[in-house]
Formats: structure tokens, sequence, C-alpha cells
């Protein structure tokens, strides 16, 4: 167990929207940027097409952290998708921590298809703040629980 | 205290007599006492069945959505406040729709009154002066009802319905000066692992029998997340995680729409305590949007629309 946690390395599951976060990421590889290598990537259509329960899924089935990234208010392709995202969010993101899941574990970020700088250090920020959390305990599904990938 | 089932049938005789609905959806008294069944008049003999006490604790907006007929409705203060949800999201016509409000005295909590008894079956009981009656084999006791009230009939701050075509009875008066999210900032002031070890506990003794969804006048979708297979988010076990996450997306959903009426956790076989759950949600709404659900039919929902200025400072 300790030879096993000392390689651990957080499981970030990212949401980007393919407008905005999506080419930041990749705008981020071409310019050859490091970054943490713990994200995997899901591209969707927009911040508001992420329904709450993608996020507590990811949790449930080995993520040790959520990170959710959209276009900057004013910016979203569909006009208002992030700003509906940002009231859900909101609400979600206090859920959570009421029930006891610790507040890093779940992240947003508004990030534009030109900031390739601000994706690599979002990212790093938020493996950062997981790493120190440790692997998440709470809110595994039963099934994932033993012998998980 | 007046009983008010007499003119509650009366209101229900004469909206059948006069065709103005097909059916009168009311209470009437259970199999035991302390409880009252929904009811569905549809003629003078049905109605004559109608009554009103402090066990009719159903939400009848729940019946309202996707009903074809005309009906005529029974409604308390937190009824009226998930009517007016249900006009808001398109679930139901006004024009075909008389609702009945009746002034709210708070209902009792039959599981505490049940303790005290100690395995004794009351027969008979009475509401009188703010007292409830109890008779048995070889006793009468009196309790005092403002103790028995159920936790959402304490923090309650509608009682008098909100929208009416008939209002039976006086207006009930509330003090509005109590903290309705007092329970809610206690359990916020704990520490996480706290919290936790709660939710897990109280996840842990779910049964998964959906009774909190099928009492929730909101929950009217035509399949429900999690009886879906196609994806199957949650496994339909009893596995604590799957109960905790089955909970909070069931709050989620009705997030910005819950009036707690409270319906959920009375409806709840093993005692949950489903109201900290929905609560903070409600407190978290009105902090963040500044919106309390239910109070107007033309308000949009807070998760519905949005401000520009709305908070944003969890965002990176």
């Amino acid at each position: 167990m300790e030879e096993k946690h000392s390689h651990w390395e957080p499981r970030i599951v990212a949401f980007l929207c393919n407008w905005c976060s999506y080419a930041g990421a990749d705008l981020a590889g071409t310019s050859r940027l490091q970054y943490a290598p713990n994200t995997r990537t899901i591209r969707v259509p927009c911040a508001g097409r992420v329904s709450p329960l993608f996020i507590v899924r990811a949790l449930m089935h080995g993520a040790d952290g959520v990170l959710v990234s959209g276009c900057h208010p004013g910016d979203c392709h569909y006009l208002e998708g992030n700003y509906l995202a940002r009231r859900r969010f909101g609400l979600l993101k206090r859920l959570l921590e009421y029930v006891g899941i610790e507040e890093e574990r779940v992240q947003f970020a508004w990030v534009s298809a030109s900031e390739g700088g601000k994706f690599a250090h979002v990212v790093a920020e938020v493996a950062e703040s997981v790493r120190a959390l440790g692997p998440a305990q709470r809110l595994i599904s039963a099934r994932d629980q033993e012998g998980a990938p | 205290m007046t009983d008010l089932s007499p003119a509650i049938r009366d209101a229900a005789r004469r909206l059948l007599s006069d065709g103005l609905v097909d059916v009168v959806i009311g209470f009437e008294a259970g199999p035991i006492p302390l409880r009252s069944s929904p009811c569905f008049a549809r003629d003078a003999a049905e109605v004559e069945r109608l009554v009103w006490n402090m066990s009719c604790e159903n939400n009848l907006a729940k019946y309202l959505p996707r009903r074809r007929e005309r009906v005529g409705v029974i409604a308390k203060g937190c009824d009226t406040r998930s009517i007016v949800g249900l006009l808001r999201e398109g679930q139901i016509e006004r024009e075909r729709l008389h609702i009945i409000g009746v002034p709210c005295r708070g209902l009792i909590d039959r599981r505490r009154i049940e303790s005290e008894l100690a395995g004794r079956e009351a027969i008979d009981v009475q509401e009188r002066e703010g007292e409830i009656l109890l008779r048995g084999d070889g006793f009468a006791i009196a309790l005092e009802k403002e103790r028995y009230l159920h936790a959402s009939c304490r923090a309650c701050r509608s009682p008098t319905p909100v929208i009416y075509d008939t209002l039976i009875g006086d207006p009930v008066a509330k003090d509005m000066a109590a903290d309705e999210y007092a329970t809610v900032r206690e359990f916020e002031a704990l520490p996480t692992g706290e919290r936790w070890q709660f939710f897990a506990a109280q996840a842990s003794r779910c049964i998964r029998c959906y009774a909190c969804r099928n009492a929730c006048p909101l929950c009217y979708c035509t399949e429900c997340f999690v009886d879906s297979t196609q994806p199957r988010w949650l496994s339909p076990s009893t596995d604590a995680t799957d109960a905790l996450v089955f909970q909070i997306m069931r709050v989620m959903h009705t997030a910005g729409r819950c009036v707690d009426c409270g319906a959920c956790e009375r409806a709840c076989p093993v005692g949950l305590d489903l109201r900290l759950l929905t609560k903070k949600v409600e407190k978290d709404v009105e902090e963040l949007f500044h919106y309390k659900a239910g109070l107007d039919v033309h308000e949009p929902m807070p998760l519905s629309t949005f401000s520009p200025d709305d908070p944003g400072d969890f965002i990176r």
C-alpha cells in the first residue's frame, strides 16, 4: 500500500468546451507548453452540456478530481450556456461540500481558445490541489472499490 | 378550532354539481387514526368521504400534471406553492384547475406520537385548542400539538394558500422572524469529515424505494434518471454511494423549485433527514439568486435563467 501510494498520481477528468477550453488545451500543446499529465479530457459542446450527474459519476468511477472548463462570460458559442452552467455549478459545488466531498475535488475554470498558458496553469493548480488531498475515498461506487483500473 | 371538513365537502359538492370540475382531489380518513389518504371524489356520494385534519400530509399537487379532467384540488399553503411552480413549468392549465385553498395549522408527525404511546394503540384521536387528545384501551392522554408538528411545518412560512379560487378557513399568521435555515446552518458549521459520516450513515439506511420521489410534486419526468437503463446512470442497488448520489441528484433536480412542503421526508419509510439536503439547496438558491420558489407564477425558474452578475468567484 505504501509503495502504491508513493507512485500515486491524481486522475482528473476534464470536461472541456469544444469552442474554447478544448482549443486552449490544444494551443498549450502546439505551443510546446509543459503541463501536468493528470487530465483525461472529455470534449463537450458547451459547459452547459455538463450535467451535475456527469461530475458525480466521474467521482464515483475513479476520478480523484473533476475540472469543468468553458468559455468566459459573454463568450459562449450558444450565447448563454456558460451563464446557465455557472448557476448550476455554483449550487452543485456548495452541495457537494455540504455532504462532505472535499472542496478541491470539483473545480471550474473559464479558459478561452487563445489561453494555452492559462490552461496549462489551471491544470497544474488543479492537479496540485487534488494531489494534496490524496486519492478520492468518498462517493466511490461499491462496484469500483476493488480492482479499479 | 372549527372542523373545516363540512365546508370543504360543501365546496366540493357545489363544484361537481355545477359541472365546473370532473373530480375533486382531497383527503379521506385512513385505515387507522392519524392517517389520511388522498381521495378522488367524482360524485356527491364520494364527496361525503372528504375530511380535513392534521394528518392530511400528502402534497396533492402531485396528482395534477398530465391529468386530462378538470380538477378541483384541496390545497394547503405549501401545496399551492407547488401548484405555482407547476403552472410556471407549463405542467398544468390554470383554466382546468379549481383550487380550494385551506390555510394550514400544521401537520403532526405520527411517528413521534406513536413513540409517545409506547406500543399502545390509539383508537380515537381528536384535535382541540392546540391539543391532541388520544384515547385507547384503558388510556386517554392529551399532547401539546405544537410539539408534535413536522419539522417542515415548524419551518413553514406560507401556511395560507398563495393562489386559490375558493378559500376555506381563516388565514394563519406565521412568525417570519425565526430562521428557517437554522438546522442547515448548524450542520454547515460541522467539519467536512463529520458531515460526510452523517450522510454516509443516512445513505446506508436508504432502501431505494423512491417514496421520496413519488411523493414529490416536482418529480413528473416520464423517465427518472435513476430508472434509465440507457445509459444506466446508477445501479439500482442499496449500496450507500448509489443511494447518496440518487439523493444528491434528486435535490439538484428540484433546486430552485422545491417549496419545502416536506412530502419527501414524510413519505420516507426509514425516516431519513431528507430536508437537511433540500433545505440546503433552497438556502443556497435564496442566497445566490435571491429567489424563493412557488410565490410568483411570472418569475422565471432560477436555473433556467441567469444574470451576468451571478456569483462566479468559485471559477478560476
